[in-house]
């Protein structure tokens, strides 16, 4: 735990340090340390201060953030439809944050939100997509896994055709690109603006989920179960999917549909620490922070100056590696 | 404590699954609820262990309502286990045995290992603490589970059908576990047998409604087996225990 907080600390510091313009390690820590006192730096140095401190540093950090929130939420969303292969985004948020997003990014929505518009119309679309999973996954037993991933994952296909549809019929050129991008996830829009309300939505999620670690366990184990152990299913349910739609929201408002770490990290922590929750809740966002800030550098190095989708690093990293974890053995993930 | 379930009626969708039933089990007793499949032993069941409210009725622990109570509260004074399995998470037999200290608040770490390890070498369980709990044989999963109950600390235990799935030498041994532990019971049965050698009364369920209780040798009479399961029973001594055992051809079909 605390090598992982030291590592995700280096991890920061590599995503400010590293980067298309070569900035000396020596500039990158006065700089830093320029921020974080309020000191001053000589005017000759104000483009690479600003490209330290106004664009990578944030950027790194809204990576760790998001990384936290997506592995957080992903742990929670299996335990919640009892399914190894739920992600953050299979009751459909994300794909209904999609939509709004491509509202503004082709549509020009909400013009008069100026830069706020993507990710207030993103937030506002996903809040709608939870409202429409909830009142259709509704039944008299509540909200039962298989109903929630059903739902989920038809109303996705849903907002995803009409998402298709907006590209096909509104996309010309940058703005198609910029559709692209928002479908795959990028972190290429960080600002500093951005990061505090995703922090605190992060932070609070998993401070909530912490706090109901062995309810989650019990959860896991089934409904029955949770019953008999004192815990109501119904209800603990109905609370994770809006504690967590909330934090999917916000996470797909500031970097759109970031893949494979939601689904995957849940898995490697397991994998590591074991599947009890009060462990896998301590270090899955740890994790996830990890591998995101490092997935972003990649990004953004590989092809300098251009960058490549995060998604796309998450997967050609992340899946070759999740697989030897998998087949070193003894991890009965959906059963034997 | 004594576990009274008092005019229960469940209903779903407009049908009663379970109609005005009344069931009385005294302090330390260990009572069997037998009956055909879709009969409402597990809908009952389901009642007593909060995760259905009944429609009608209620559920009393020594005389308090059940559903009344806060969650964790009844889950101190109630254990069960369920007859679903799910198998997604591989969590440890330690870790199985360790949610039954979930009810329990203001506990220190120490003492949840302490009562855990306990209830795993009640069950014979401690030396499989580390394994993974999907991996077990039948026998051993019904065990790690009995050991969760018993970490709950409580004094009434409600199974259903817990010998589902397993051979003979190991349902025995769970009822004999169960039967050890001194807890007031209620288990529901398949094996007639079984559940007339092992429970000190039985109430016969069908239909949703109790059509029969008592002593296990007064309820299972040939006439009220043909009539509720459908069977033909001989009872037969056997030759050495002298214990009465039941021998079921299917009944001739009305002609």
């Amino acid at each position: 735990m605390p090598g992982l907080g030291l590592l995700l600390l280096v991890s920061l510091v590599c995503g400010v340090g590293l980067g298309a313009a070569g900035i000396g390690w020596a500039d990158v820590f006065r700089f830093l340390w320029a921020g974080l006192t309020g000191g001053t730096v000589p005017a000759t140095d104000a483009a690479a201060y600003t490209i330290v401190w106004e664009i990578r540093l944030p950027r790194a950090v809204l990576g760790a953030v998001v990384g936290a929130g997506l592995a957080t939420v992903g742990v929670a969303v299996q335990a919640m439809v009892r399914n190894a292969l739920a992600d953050p985004f299979v009751l459909g948020i994300s794909s209904g944050a999609t939509v709004g997003a491509n509202a503004v990014i082709l549509l020009g929505a909400f013009a008069g939100l100026g830069v706020w518009a993507l990710s207030v119309s993103a937030f506002a679309s996903a809040l709608a997509a939870t409202a429409l999973v909830y009142a259709v996954a509704r039944s008299p037993h509540g909200l039962t896994p298989l109903r929630l991933i059903l739902t989920g994952t038809a109303l996705a296909y849903g907002f995803e055709a009409v998402t298709t549809v907006m590209v096909f019929g509104a996309a010309r050129g940058e703005a198609a690109r910029s559709a692209m991008m928002w479908l795959l996830g990028s972190l290429g829009g960080a600002t500093w603006a951005r990061v505090p309300l995703a922090a605190v939505t992060v932070a609070a999620g998993w401070a909530w989920l912490r706090r109901r670690a062995e309810p989650l366990n019990a959860l896991a184990m089934g409904d029955e179960t949770s019953a008999a152990l004192g815990v109501q299913p119904a209800r603990l349910r109905r609370e994770l999917f809006l504690v967590t739609a909330a934090v999917t929201g916000t996470v797909v408002a500031v970097s759109g549909a970031i893949g494979f770490v939601g689904l995957m990290v849940p898995h490697v922590v397991r994998i590591l620490v074991g599947a009890d929750h009060r462990r896998v809740l301590a270090v899955a966002p740890l994790a996830g922070a990890v591998l995101l800030v490092w997935a972003d550098l990649l990004s953004r190095l590989l092809l300098a100056p251009a960058e490549l989708p995060v998604g796309v690093i998450t997967a050609v990293v992340g899946v070759p590696a999740f697989l030897l974890l998998m087949r070193r053995g003894g991890y009965a993930f959906g059963g034997r | 404590m004594r576990l009274d379930i008092e005019d229960v009626t469940v209903e779903a969708a407009g049908t009663r699954l379970v109609e005005d039933v009344r069931i009385a089990v005294d302090s330390g007793a260990f009572v069997g609820l037998v009956g055909p499949n879709g009969s409402g032993k597990s809908t009952l069941l389901r009642c007593v262990y909060r995760a259905l409210r009944p429609a009608g009725g209620a559920v009393r622990l020594d005389g308090d309502d059940l559903h009344a109570m806060a969650p964790r509260a009844a889950a101190r004074e109630l254990a069960a286990l369920p007859q679903e399995s799910s198998a997604e998470f591989d969590f440890t037999v330690a870790e199985v045995v360790a949610m039954g200290r979930l009810p329990h608040r203001n506990r220190t770490s120490a003492e949840d290992r302490a009562v855990c390890a306990r209830a795993m070498a009640r069950t014979g369980v401690a030396h499989l603490a580390g394994r993974g709990f999907l991996a077990l044989s039948g026998g051993e999963k019904q065990r790690v589970l009995i050991a969760r109950a018993l970490a709950q600390r409580p004094r009434v235990l409600v199974l259903d059908e817990p010998t589902n799935h397993l051979d003979i030498a190991h349902q025995l041994d769970v009822l004999a576990l169960v039967r050890g532990s001194g807890l007031t019971v209620l288990a529901a049965l398949h094996d007639l047998n079984l559940a007339a050698a092992h429970c000190d009364l039985l109430y016969v369920i069908d239909g949703g409604r109790i059509v029969a209780s008592g002593p296990p040798h007064d309820v299972l009479r040939p006439a009220l087996l043909a009539e509720v399961f459908g069977v033909r029973a001989h009872p037969v001594r056997h030759p050495e225990t002298g214990t009465v055992q039941l021998l079921f051809d299917l009944l001739p079909p009305a002609t």
